[in-house]
């Protein structure tokens, strides 16, 4: 039996093989009860172990106001040692919306997606070889990756791409909180006046001499004029931070977030226990 | 909304078989029960129920009120729907056993103004800023609503005003109807004063014990237009939604809604909060009593956040 399943594999064309029974590690039993649980488990997480974790938490809003804009927020500081952070939406045309690097930053995102319709909103958090796996079912009416950007009623749209706006916080213990924006329409291509895609897919965000704090790579599903809040680690916090970005058709993002003279409210909110 | 009849036989279906209530409550034709209730001389109004949309109550979220006078009837905002304007119609002309002679729609928000397409359009009246609103946002809104109401929507379309409303008092046959014509809640917003019994209506500038609804709001000039209606010596206050009541119970508790919303939302930007912490802080204790005060609260930092980070974050790009 075994090896004619060898043989069927070896004849196989690669999206047959995608569909055909593998070690996968991960669980069967999927807590949010989505059909497509055990596909995306296996594009995302190979056959690593995986487990679902309430500490991988993903904060959604109750009652969504526009599906283009769903504000989300990734948070998994109760693991330690977290190499990386992807998120990804089931049910969404284009599941995955983007991966973190926390390099000196805590395993924390938040950020605003697109969503087609309700959906499980999940993040996984890579640590010690093995996934963590927290999520949400978020409830909403569809439409949001199939419309065209907001910025595309202005016929100048073009003028303000990678403009950038933000602000950078200090908090207690050194961490420094920065929110910021990028000014691009993020494109889908699945919006029928705007087939191609055009989207930012890199932010890296750096201390003053180059030290790379935090990488994110984006996709599709990240909303209009990408924005941001991040929890760094800088080595000084008295010096600015540098976001460097790109996007699909080349074209560099540089900003820089002036060192903070505020003080945020949130106490220790960076420390992973 | 269900009828008190379809909840009976939701009962009795419910008891002779758990399983097909739900299915039941689908294949039957859905009907709105208005229930009128007197306001004044010739004056009724339907109160919405002090929700959100949902299918269960078919968006009937908002007060209508029907005006009597020499002229016809008179109808304050048109309801969520087609069916919703036809029940309408069809008790304004029982009440006053007239024709209607005017239909005024005080904001375009689709639980106020899709019941419009069951009258004549050339009796629909709005000012032109709402009008525009229609134009703009009709389509959209209705698809919302068909995805939310169902089959509660069934029909309905967009229908424009015909009639155009300025500030001039409306004379219809000896009842004086004086439009006021202001903004904040939306770009246009009509509040109507009738001067035969003093009653107030104003549209959704005026919410009481349900939470005020943000999505196209001025803060500003919300409160200017607060101001303006407390000024007029009225009777009765007849909110968006929530009860009719003397005294300005309404209009106080709006402003002080928007000041702590804005408040609230203003300190939490400028603290770095990302919205969603934003939308977790508590509300003051005043609000455990206005129905959807969290919800709307989610809403508002939805509406609020993206201008705020766009027009006070500085520009940090090095972009030549």
């Amino acid at each position: 039996m075994a090896r004619i399943w060898v043989l069927l594999l070896l004849f196989l064309s690669v999206p047959l093989l995608a569909a055909a029974p593998t070690a996968v590690a991960a669980p069967t039993e999927d807590p949010l009860g989505s059909p497509l649980w055990r596909e995306l488990a296996e594009r995302y997480f190979g056959d690593a172990p995986v487990v679902f974790d309430d500490r991988v938490r993903v904060v959604v809003p109750v009652v969504v106001e526009n599906q283009a804009q769903v504000p989300v927020a990734v948070d998994a500081r109760g693991i330690s040692s977290i190499e990386k952070l992807i998120v990804f939406a089931d049910w969404n045309p284009i599941q995955h919306v983007l991966t973190l690097k926390p390099v000196s930053a805590a395993p924390y995102v938040a950020f605003r997606m697109k969503v087609e319709q309700g959906t499980p909103i999940r993040a996984a958090a890579l640590a010690g070889g093995v996934w963590h796996v927290g999520g949400v079912y978020l409830d909403a009416v569809g439409g949001g990756c199939s419309a065209p950007a907001v910025a595309r009623k202005q016929s100048d749209w073009y003028k303000t791409v990678g403009q950038t706006q933000g602000r950078l916080w200090r908090e207690k213990d050194d961490w420094a909180r920065a929110r910021f924006r990028i000014r691009h329409p993020m494109d889908t291509g699945l919006a029928k006046e705007e087939p191609i895609a055009f989207f930012v897919e890199r932010i890296d965000v750096k201390d003053a001499d180059g030290a790379p704090l935090a990488s994110l790579e984006t996709f599709q599903p990240f909303s209009e004029d990408p924005t941001l809040t991040l929890l760094l680690r800088p080595a000084d916090t008295s010096q600015p931070i540098v976001i460097e970005g790109r996007d699909n058709k080349g074209l560099r993002i540089r900003a820089s977030l002036a060192a903070p003279a505020k003080q945020s409210w949130l106490a220790g909110h960076g420390s992973a226990e | 909304m269900i009828s008190r009849r379809q909840a009976l036989a939701l009962a009795a279906g419910a008891a002779a078989a758990p399983h097909l209530a739900a299915f039941r409550a689908l294949a039957r034709p859905l009907a709105y029960d208005l229930q009128p209730v007197p306001i004044g001389e010739g004056a009724w109004m339907v109160a919405g129920a002090q929700e959100a949309i949902t299918f269960a109550n078919g968006g009937a979220i908002a007060n209508v009120a029907i005006l009597d006078s020499e002229a016809g009837a008179i109808v304050i905002d048109a309801g969520p729907s087609r069916w919703y304007g036809e029940a309408l119609r069809t008790l304004a002309e029982r009440l006053t056993g007239k024709p209607v002679a005017r239909v005024y729609l005080t904001h375009f928000h689709p639980d106020h103004v899709f019941g419009a397409q069951a009258f004549d359009p050339r009796l629909v009246a709005a000012p032109l800023g709402v009008i525009q609103g229609l134009k703009e946002h009709g389509d959209g809104f209705a698809d919302a609503m068909y995805q939310i109401a169902l089959d509660w929507m069934r029909g309905t379309e967009v229908v424009l005003p015909q009639k155009i409303l300025g500030e001039g008092v409306e004379d219809f046959g000896g009842r004086r109807i004086r439009p006021l014509t202001l903004s904040g809640h939306t770009a246009s917003d009509l509040a109507l004063f009738d001067e035969r019994t003093g009653i107030l209506f104003a549209g959704d500038l005026a919410f009481l014990d349900r939470a005020p609804t943000t999505p196209h709001a001025n803060l500003a000039a919300w409160r200017t237009s607060l101001a303006k209606l407390a000024s007029i010596l009225s009777v009765l206050l007849v909110p968006g939604h929530g009860p009719a009541e003397p005294g300005g119970r309404a209009l106080a508790q709006t402003r002080d809604w928007l000041d702590a919303i804005e408040f609230i939302i203003r300190d939490a930007f400028e603290r770095g909060l990302d919205p969603t912490e934003a939308m977790a802080l508590p509300l003051p204790a005043w609000t455990r009593d206005i129905a959807l005060a969290r919800y709307e609260f989610v809403r508002s930092v939805q509406h609020f956040y993206p201008k705020l980070e766009a027009s006070r974050w500085e520009r940090v790009d090095e972009t030549p």
